[in-house]
């Protein structure tokens, strides 16, 4: 007998994407948008407003990464319906246009020339109907193929590595297998173990496209550095928790893609992957809502976050499940982690039954079960900017 | 038995604390997860849980070992069963 379940119930999408939640999102365009956008979300009870801080005077490659995220995280299958609210109709229709690719509906309001009140009262009767309209979706029986799961850990500390991390690999060892997509980040944690992890590269273009994109960050931190990253990596939580290095550190995050999954193609931040299943590398910040909003942008619906110190992150759209090894956090911060996975460094439970667990309790939340974050409402969205605006 | 602490590798030259702390002067025993055996050591200095104490002796410059792997150099001497951390070991990096 199997010992874990080999489906779950999803929402699968007009473009064949499954979604392990149904959400009707309202989505600002830029940050003079949040106020008509929350105004939205407090009329029409189901929706979710996702304030943010840009979207006004970016260029080039910041730009483009700000609208990948934006209509990214529209697009994800979490996500049922969206209402696009901007303060000017051009950008606003660049974003419902790249949500709409996806089939589902959207649709755009603009402030300029008619104020917030009217523009709010007629997003508010679209996302009325958005939501009457989604709350009579029914979930239907999916393979585990159908899972994207991102992983990133936080507050780590020497637990991580000998715990939860190992059983995060444990269970991408056995999930790549059966056709999950899979992906890790943090580009600059993993400094330190680069080249180790350049070697779990499934072939040469994806080992060339990771050395450069290390390369790339190695030396814009070898630039911009003041003195040396000694106080920021480690952090002092990671410090307070035992781990002495920035070697340390990565070597410990590296234990989350297992022993047997490669990689096989490195994403550019938020970018959406292309080559069918398998494990990805995504270029990430290390910060931990920074790399979980660009994962979800990416398409990924679960969330899974080993924490060794007790980081207590959520997404707004992207279920974030939190795993410990440390056995103080789990006792103290209860009521931030899904998983319990102490008895590891008691010898009371081995890797295997560990990641037995962690796929249960994926398969759980991907049913509908809310996880710690989503129960005390953490809804971090956090865009990533790459310089600063015109 | 009680596992003190926890290594991940045979060549590792730290071991990581798994228990509240461990006490100078504590004879301790450790699981060495690659092949599953048990070592026993003796404690030098009190180390919290999740942080490290030497499994051998380490000398100033040495590379410090775990995961197999490189994670940084001893800038003092540290004796086996001594607690390693920060004021005894940097990276390499920066």
């Amino acid at each position: 007998m199997e010992k874990w379940a080999n489906s779950f119930y999803g929402f699968r999408r007009e473009n064949g994407r499954v979604g392990v939640r149904n959400h009707v999102v309202i989505l600002p365009v830029d940050d003079i948008s949040n106020a008509a956008a929350e105004m939205v979300g407090h009329n029409i009870k189901g929706t979710l407003a996702i304030p943010h801080s840009y979207g006004r005077l970016q260029f080039g490659a910041d730009l483009d990464l700000f609208f990948s995220t934006i209509i990214g995280t529209g697009r994800n299958p979490n996500v049922a319906a969206v209402i696009v609210i901007g303060i000017e109709p051009g950008w606003t229709k660049r974003v419902v246009d790249g949500i709409a690719a996806t089939g589902k509906p959207v649709t755009g309001f603009s402030i300029e020339g008619r104020g917030d009140i009217a523009t709010v009262a007629e997003a508010s009767r679209k996302a009325q109907e958005y939501v009457q309209w989604a709350t009579e979706l029914q979930r239907e029986q999916c393979p585990l193929s159908d899972l994207w799961i991102s992983v990133k850990c936080g507050e780590s500390d020497t637990t991580s590595g000998l715990g939860s991390n190992p059983t995060v690999g444990n269970l991408m060892d056995k999930l790549d297998p059966l056709g999950v997509h899979l992906c890790f980040g943090e580009t600059s944690e993993l400094t330190g173990a680069e080249q180790v992890c350049a070697t779990r590269a499934a072939n040469d273009e994806a080992k060339t496209k990771f050395l450069k994109t290390w390369n790339d960050y190695n030396d814009f931190i070898l630039e911009n550095k003041t003195n040396d990253l000694s106080e920021s990596q480690p952090t002092k939580g990671n410090i307070a928790g035992g781990l002495t290095t920035i070697e340390e550190k990565a070597f410990g995050n590296l234990q989350k893609i297992g022993h047997e999954t490669n990689f096989i193609d490195v994403l550019e931040p938020a970018e959406e992957p292309t080559k069918g299943p398998g494990l990805y590398f995504m270029d990430t910040s290390s910060a931990a809502a920074e790399c979980v909003t660009l994962q979800a942008a990416a398409g990924f619906t679960v969330h899974l976050f080993p924490t060794g110190q007790g980081n207590v992150i959520g997404n707004p759209i992207e279920p974030v499940i939190k795993l410990s090894a440390n056995p103080k956090t789990a006792a103290t911060m209860g009521e931030h982690i899904d998983l319990d996975v102490s008895g590891i460094l008691k010898r009371e439970l081995n890797l295997d039954q560990a990641g037995d667990e962690l796929i249960n309790i994926t398969v759980r939340t991907a049913n509908g079960r809310h996880t710690c974050a989503e129960s005390l409402g953490h809804r971090e969205f956090v865009m990533t900017k790459l310089f600063r605006s015109a | 038995m009680t596992t003190h602490f926890i290594a991940h590798e045979t060549i590792d030259t730290v071991g990581v604390v798994v228990v509240e702390k461990v006490l100078a002067g504590q004879e301790i025993s450790g699981w060495i997860m690659e092949t599953d055996e048990t070592v026993s050591i003796k404690a030098l200095a009190e180390v919290p849980l999740g942080h490290k104490l030497a499994l051998t002796d380490i000398k100033t410059e040495d590379t410090i070992v775990k995961y197999g792997n490189d994670i940084g150099r001893a800038v003092e001497d540290i004796p086996k069963g001594g607690y390693v951390h920060v004021q005894n070991v940097k990276t390499k990096r920066w």
